[in-house]
C-alpha cells in the first residue's frame, strides 16, 4: 500500500503485506535510530505530539524518531490544562493543530478518538493509544521485536501472560501474531482471561490458541513470554491481587525451566511482573523492545509523510 | 372477507412480524406515547404467526413512516414488514432492511467512546450480521450490546 497521507488508527487497517512493508523499512532504520548514521529525510517537517494522557515511552520515542529523521516536534504546553479542561472539543483541537503541522500523533483517554481525529484531519493521524482502545505502533514494535529475534514470526510460540481481558493492545497483538502464523497461548487467571470475541477472532484467522491459567504448563515449550501488567484495580480484594500477582511473576526460578533462547517481553512500565534479577539474563528483551519503538515509528513517519532516505 | 382481531383501518400502516416483545419499543420509535395521537393505534402482542411462531403487530391509522423510523424498526426487528393500508387494503408492502452502515440512529453503548462526548459527529456503526443485528462502532470498535436501549 502507498502509505503517504494515510492514518494509522488500528492495526486491523493494515494487511500482512502492509505490516511487512513497515517492518522491512524499520529494519533499515536501525542504524539511524541508534545515531550511527544521519539523515535529513524529513527536514522541515513538523510532528504535533498531542498527548492528553501521560506517556513516557511512546511520547519520547515519537519525538526521537522524528528528530532522527531530521524533522521537528511540536508539543502541547499544558495538556491537562488545555482543551479538555477548557471544554474545547477534540475536533476543534484537531482542526487547529492540523494547520500547524504535517503529521499528528494522538494519545487520548477516550476510545475512538484517533478515528475521530483522522476523520477531521487532512494530515495523517497516528494513534498513540486511545484509552482502552487501539495502540497500533505498540503492536508493530512487538511484531518487529519477535521478527528480529527469530528471523520470522511464523511458527514462533508466543505466550501472552497476565491481564488479557482488559487491554485491547494485547487483543490486537494476539490477532496480528496469528495473522503472521505464530502459535499463541493465553496464560491468565480465569477472571482476566482473553475475551471470547478475541479467541474467536484468532480462530477465524486460523489459529488454535491454548488457554490456561498455569504458567508452568507452557514455560518449557514457548519461545516468547509476553508479560503484561495485572492491575490492582481489577481485584476488589487486595489479598487476592497479591496472590495472583505472585503466581504470574517471572523470575529466574521459573526461567530455569525455559528454552535457552526464550525471550521475555513486556510493553513497560513493569511493576512486579518481572523480577529485576531477570534483567541481566539472556532472556530479557523488554529494553530492546522499547528501543525498537524508535525504528518502527521512524518507518511509519517516513511512510506517511512520503519522505525519501 | 378478512378476519381481524381489531377494527380494520381505512388508511394507515400495519407493522407486522415484529419480534415478540418489541411492540412497545416500536411505539416508542414511531413516537406514540398515548397522549399525542389523534387516531387509534392498536397493539397486538404475542399473536401466532405462520413464519416465526409468535409475533407482535402494531397498527397506526392515518400515518405513514419515514425512513429513519423504518431503519430503527429494522434494528430491533429485522424480520418486520411494513404494510401501507389505503382504503382498507394493503397498498404497499415492504420488508424493513438494514443498511450496511447505520448512522445517527443509535448511540454507542461504550460510555468512554469519543462519540458520547460533545464531539460534532454522528455515531456510526458497521453491520456485522443481520439477524439478529450486530453493530460495531466505527470509532471505538466495540460491539453494541443492547441496541433497543440505545436508539436515539
Ligand atoms: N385494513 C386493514 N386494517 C388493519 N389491518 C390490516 C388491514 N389490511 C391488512 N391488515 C393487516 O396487515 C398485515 C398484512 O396483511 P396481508 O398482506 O393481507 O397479510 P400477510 O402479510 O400475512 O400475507 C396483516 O397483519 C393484516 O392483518
Ligand atoms: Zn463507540
Amino acid at each position: 500500500m502507498n502509505f503517504k497521507g494515510k492514518d494509522i488508527v488500528s492495526i486491523r487497517d493494515l494487511s500482512r503485506e502492509d505490516i511487512d512493508q513497515v517492518l522491512d523499512l524499520a529494519e533499515r532504520m536501525i542504524p539511524y535510530a541508534k545515531g550511527e548514521i544521519f539523515t535529513k529525510a524529513l527536514d522541515g517537517r513538523i510532528l504535533a505530539n498531542l498527548f492528553f494522557e501521560p506517556s513516557t515511552r511512546t511520547h519520547m520515542s515519537f519525538s526521537t524518531a522524528m528528530s532522527r529523521l531530521g524533522g521537528r516536534t511540536m508539543e502541547m504546553a499544558h495538556p491537562s490544562m488545555m482543551s479538555v479542561a477548557k471544554g474545547e472539543t477534540l475536533t476543534d483541537t484537531i482542526r487547529m493543530v492540523e494547520s500547524y503541522s504535517d503529521v499528528i500523533v494522538l494519545r487520548h483517554p477516550h476510545e475512538g478518538s484517533a478515528r475521530l481525529a483522522a476523520h477531521f484531519s487532512s494530515k495523517p493521524v497516528i494513534n498513540a493509544g486511545d484509552g482502552a482502545g487501539q495502540h497500533p505502533t505498540q503492536t508493530l514494535l512487538d511484531l518487529f521485536t519477535i521478527r528480529r529475534e527469530f528471523k520470522r514470526i511464523e511458527d514462533v510460540k508466543v505466550a501472552l501472560v497476565g491481564d488479557l481481558k482488559y487491554g485491547r493492545t494485547v487483543h490486537s497483538l494476539a490477532e496480528a501474531l496469528t495473522m503472521f502464523g505464530a502459535e499463541v497461548t493465553f496464560v491468565a487467571p480465569a477472571n482476566l482471561q482473553m475475551p471470547r470475541e478475541t479467541v474467536r477472532q484468532v480462530e477465524k484467522l486460523g489459529g488454535k490458541p491454548k488457554l490456561t491459567s498455569k504458567l508452568e504448563e507452557v514455560i518449557k515449550e514457548v519461545d516468547v513470554l509476553y508479560v503484561t501488567r495485572i492491575q490492582k484495580e481489577r481485584f476488589p480484594d487486595p489479598a487476592e491481587y497479591q496472590k495472583i500477582a505472585g503466581v504470574y511473576r517471572i523470575d529466574n526460578d521459573l526461567l530455569r525451566e525455559a528454552k535457552r533462547d526464550l525471550i521475555v517481553m513486556h510493553p513497560l512500565p513493569r511493576v512486579d511482573e518481572i523480577a529485576p534479577e531477570v534483567d541481566g539474563t539472556e532472556h530479557a528483551r523488554y529494553f530492546v523492545q522499547a528501543f525498537n519503538g524508535v525504528p518502527v515509528r521512524m518507518a511509519l513517519l517516513l511512510l506517511v509523510l512520503g519522505g525519501e532516505l | 372477507m378478512k378476519e381481524f382481531k381489531v377494527v380494520p383501518i381505512r388508511n394507515g400502516t400495519v407493522i407486522d412480524h415484529i419480534e415478540c416483545g418489541m411492540a412497545l419499543k416500536v411505539l416508542r420509535i414511531i413516537g406514540v406515547s398515548g397522549t399525542n395521537v389523534q387516531s387509534p393505534v392498536s397493539v397486538l402482542m404475542h399473536v401466532p404467526s405462520s413464519k416465526t411462531g409468535f409475533k407482535d403487530v402494531v397498527k397506526v391509522e392515518d400515518r405513514e413512516l419515514d425512513t429513519k423510523e423504518v431503519d430503527k424498526i429494522a434494528l430491533i426487528s429485522p424480520r418486520a414488514t411494513i404494510n401501507i393500508i389505503r382504503d382498507f387494503n394493503v397498498a404497499e408492502k415492504m420488508k424493513v432492511s438494514l443498511p450496511d452502515v447505520v448512522k445517527g440512529i443509535v448511540r454507542c453503548g461504550n460510555p468512554s467512546c469519543i462519540t458520547n462526548l460533545r464531539e460534532p459527529v454522528e455515531p456510526e456503526f458497521t453491520v456485522e450480521s443481520r439477524n439478529p443485528p450486530v453493530l460495531r462502532c466505527i470509532y471505538c470498535d466495540r460491539i453494541l450490546e443492547d441496541i433497543a436501549e440505545h436508539l436515539q
